[in-house]
């Protein structure tokens, strides 16, 4: 075991992955010499050469384009695309060609790809360094969509997700890169080295892609989470002093339906909380999910808490992010009801 | 201050529409044989003109002149020329069986033979085409059974994409044929992936991007480029210029007075023009390309100049935008009957052969379609289960799938 930051779990589990297996490459803006803007690729390079780890022209669709590629002839791309606000010019080929070669080639042809994200907000990045656009992916069929929320489960759902056999979008909340976060943005960043989960082990694991995990049990009502929201979750259930279960999602498609139903069929509440604006978020599809097979056992209605439907703001960003207030008034909202 | 008129937007129209005659006065033919033929590890710049002019092989008594002469046997000749027919006769009966209401929609080739048969005899066995939907040649070249390609059309019980893609939309990695998208330009720059894949993997394996006139204004056309030549990428990269994007005329994508293949010097890729109603030359050029690829030289750039007799699709109709004998005026002729008009003159071939060759390759192709038919067509006859639509999304079904699965009673 050693002490990790997510990115350090990262890089960790594509250093195992590459040391593993030959076919393994990574590939993106800046990622070779200089290991990435984030450094989660800092040493692959110098380690497995410049085959294996190296930099590429500024094109997103040129990196998933080759990747998809590369997958068809038989390697494991790992690639990264410097921040989620820059994957639109890639989006035509990772939602109609990587999604879909394995179904419209009867499985001739395979995708097993990558494609790593940093995600979501929290550094000041304004409107095109904060988005979370995994609500773009969860609507695409043949694609699979993980968000980690801290280093241990990172890496080990990244080397799953490397070593899964179909199109994996990779989303890594930028701002647990460094360590937890607890919502309160007045307070410093506590590092992954005094927290549980950065405790991560140094070889091969896996975490199995489509499981979530319940990170605090409680029986007054169900907070349904992933990324960073997961941190924040249990800041507001810890604040408001309310008996919350809080699921991790980890993985959005596919997702661990059966948990969530468990959980709200014993508490008989339930919010979602994502950072994503609200409209046609993944919130949504939860929301359903659960007044789908739970509908008997509410006892409030589902609230949700999210982005607002607005670009992301630089200077109003703590206005922006759902913060543990926001949550905590909604928690307070579906106990009332 | 200079005097200036008003600004006043340029759009590009081709030379004739509907009811005028076909003007090919502005297509610049160069004499066969006429175009030097470099060395393959010859640099970009020292070629510029062979972007500009076109290769060409067979002149107009249909003999074999130049440097680009010459790399094919009588029997390979002949062979080319039986798969070109093969495929005409095939385009014909299912371009039939489309208009019978047996599937939904076909595309054909008619006039555009040559480049895809011939370019398949100049690549070897696990080399890898990214095509386009006109590009069926690489399969016939390759001997795929044509029953095959008919059960994808129809979409029948024994399709071997289990009723999932559009007819025509072919795949089989066997045959170095990748599965075809209908989305334009995203699978060159897939090429370009798979060839750096084989070279990292120092493997001698070879791939080919396939791309038509109108695609290259596509995004994916420049990412591709600036990839291949980053990386001198062991790839041939490929544009059909057959003069028309649907309605639309090859000027508008091209721009300006420069050449497809010209788009290829600004990223340092040897390009070159070819006369692709010429089998002799598009089998030249594409077996140069290859041998610079194999041996690392990185990527060439092939421009085919050719014309697309027939409609875009069975949706198209282009007598509403082109001359109806445009075709008949294209300049380069017709690549079945230059390279049949060739054999005659080499003296081994003749026209009565030529006629029962025909009639031969009819009935294999009846024979096929009677096969295939025997298996269903879109509307009558097996099909592939609706099972089928649930499996193979992911390698392993997940759960959310197989809820939906069993709802529709599967």
């Amino acid at each position: 075991m050693a002490r990790m930051t997510m990115i350090e779990a990262v890089r960790s589990a594509m250093d195992v992955s590459m040391a593993r297996d030959d076919n393994v490459v990574v590939f993106g803006e800046d990622v070779g010499y200089f290991g990435g803007v984030f450094r989660c690729t800092q040493g692959l390079q110098a380690k497995y050469g410049k085959t294996r780890c190296f930099d590429t022209p500024i094109s997103e669709s040129g990196i998933v384009g080759t990747a998809i590629g590369m997958a068809a002839y038989g390697l494991k791309p790992c690639v990264e695309i410097q921040f989620a606000d820059y994957m639109y010019p890639a989006y035509d080929q990772l939602t109609q060609e990587a999604a879909r070669i394995r179904y419209r080639s009867n499985g001739d042809f395979t995708c097993p790809i990558v494609v790593r994200m940093p995600t979501g907000g929290g550094i000041f990045g304004g409107q095109t360094h904060s988005q979370s656009p995994e609500a773009l992916f969860t609507h695409v069929c043949g694609l699979k969509v993980v968000v980690p929320s801290n280093p241990y489960d990172a890496k080990g759902l990244l080397i799953a997700a490397i070593e899964d056999p179909d199109p994996v979008m990779f989303l890594e909340p930028k701002r647990l890169y460094n360590g937890p976060f607890d919502g309160h943005h007045e307070r410093p960043v506590t590092p992954w080295s005094k927290h549980d989960l950065g405790e991560v082990p140094e070889g091969h694991f896996t975490i199995p892609i489509g499981k979530a995990e319940i990170r605090r049990t409680g029986s007054a009502v169900t907070v349904v989470a992933y990324g960073t929201m997961v941190h924040v979750a249990l800041a507001a259930a810890e604040d408001a002093g309310i008996d919350a279960e809080v699921i991790d999602l980890r993985s959005l498609l596919p997702l661990d339906l059966d948990t969530i139903v468990k959980s709200v069929t014993k508490t008989g509440r339930c919010v979602v909380v994502h950072e994503a604006t609200l409209t046609s978020g993944f919130g949504a599809e939860v929301v359903s999910l659960v007044q789908e097979h739970c509908f008997y056992h509410l006892e409030a209605p589902v609230v949700r808490v999210a982005g607002w439907d607005t670009p992301y703001p630089h200077a109003q960003e703590w206005d922006y992010f759902p913060g543990p207030g926001r949550v905590g008034r909604a928690l307070a909202e579906v106990m009332e009801a | 201050m200079v005097e200036s008129a008003r600004l006043s937007l340029h759009v590009p129209e081709p030379a004739v529409r509907p009811g005028g005659h076909p003007d090919f006065s502005n297509v610049k033919i160069a004499k066969a044989g006429s175009v030097p033929r470099p060395e393959v590890d010859v640099a970009s710049e020292d070629i510029r003109d062979l972007a500009y002019s076109i290769i060409r092989v067979l002149n107009r008594d249909g003999e074999a002149v130049g440097p680009w002469a010459g790399s094919l046997t009588d029997e390979e000749l002949l062979t080319g020329l039986r798969n070109m027919m093969k495929l005409r006769a095939f385009d014909a009966r299912m371009l039939m069986a489309q208009r019978q209401g047996k599937t939904s929609f076909y595309m054909q080739h008619l006039g555009e033979e040559a480049v895809s048969c011939a370019f398949r005899k100049a690549l070897q066995k696990g080399d890898m085409n990214f095509p386009t939907y006109r590009q069926a040649g690489l399969l016939i070249a390759d001997d795929y059974p044509m029953v095959e390609m008919m059960n994808q059309i129809y979409s029948n019980e024994s399709d071997p994409l289990r009723g999932r893609q559009l007819p025509i939309m072919y795949s089989s990695k066997e045959h170095g044929f990748f599965t075809i998208s209908g989305n334009l330009a995203t699978q060159y720059v897939q090429a370009v992936g798979w060839a750096m894949a084989s070279a990292i993997k120092n493997d001698s394996r070879i791939a080919a991007a396939w791309i038509g006139d109108g695609s290259t204004a596509e995004s994916d056309f420049h990412s591709a480029l600036v990839f291949a030549s980053t990386y001198k990428a062991p790839v041939i990269l490929n544009i059909v210029n057959n003069q028309w994007a649907i309605s639309t005329f090859q000027g508008i994508a091209r721009g300006g007075s420069g050449t497809f293949a010209a788009r290829g010097l600004g990223f340092g890729i040897p390009a070159l023009r070819v006369d692709g109603n010429d089998y002799l030359a598009v089998h030249a050029v594409a077996r140069w390309a290859a041998e610079r690829a194999r041996r690392n030289l990185g990527p060439t750039l092939i421009e085919y100049v050719t014309y697309r007799v027939g409609a875009h699709s069975t949706s198209d109709d282009p007598s509403a935008y082109r001359p109806k004998t445009e075709s008949e005026a294209w300049p380069l002729g017709d690549p079945v009957l230059r390279l049949k008009k060739h054999l005659i003159v080499r003296g081994v071939w003749s026209e009565e052969r030529h006629t029962q060759a025909e009639a031969e390759i009819l009935d294999e192709v009846i024979e096929a379609q009677r096969q295939a038919e025997g298996h269903g067509t879109l509307h009558d006859g097996g099909k592939p289960s609706v099972r089928d639509i649930f499996e193979g999304v992911y390698a392993e079904m997940p759960p959310h799938i197989r809820r939906q699965r069993q709802k529709a009673g599967y």
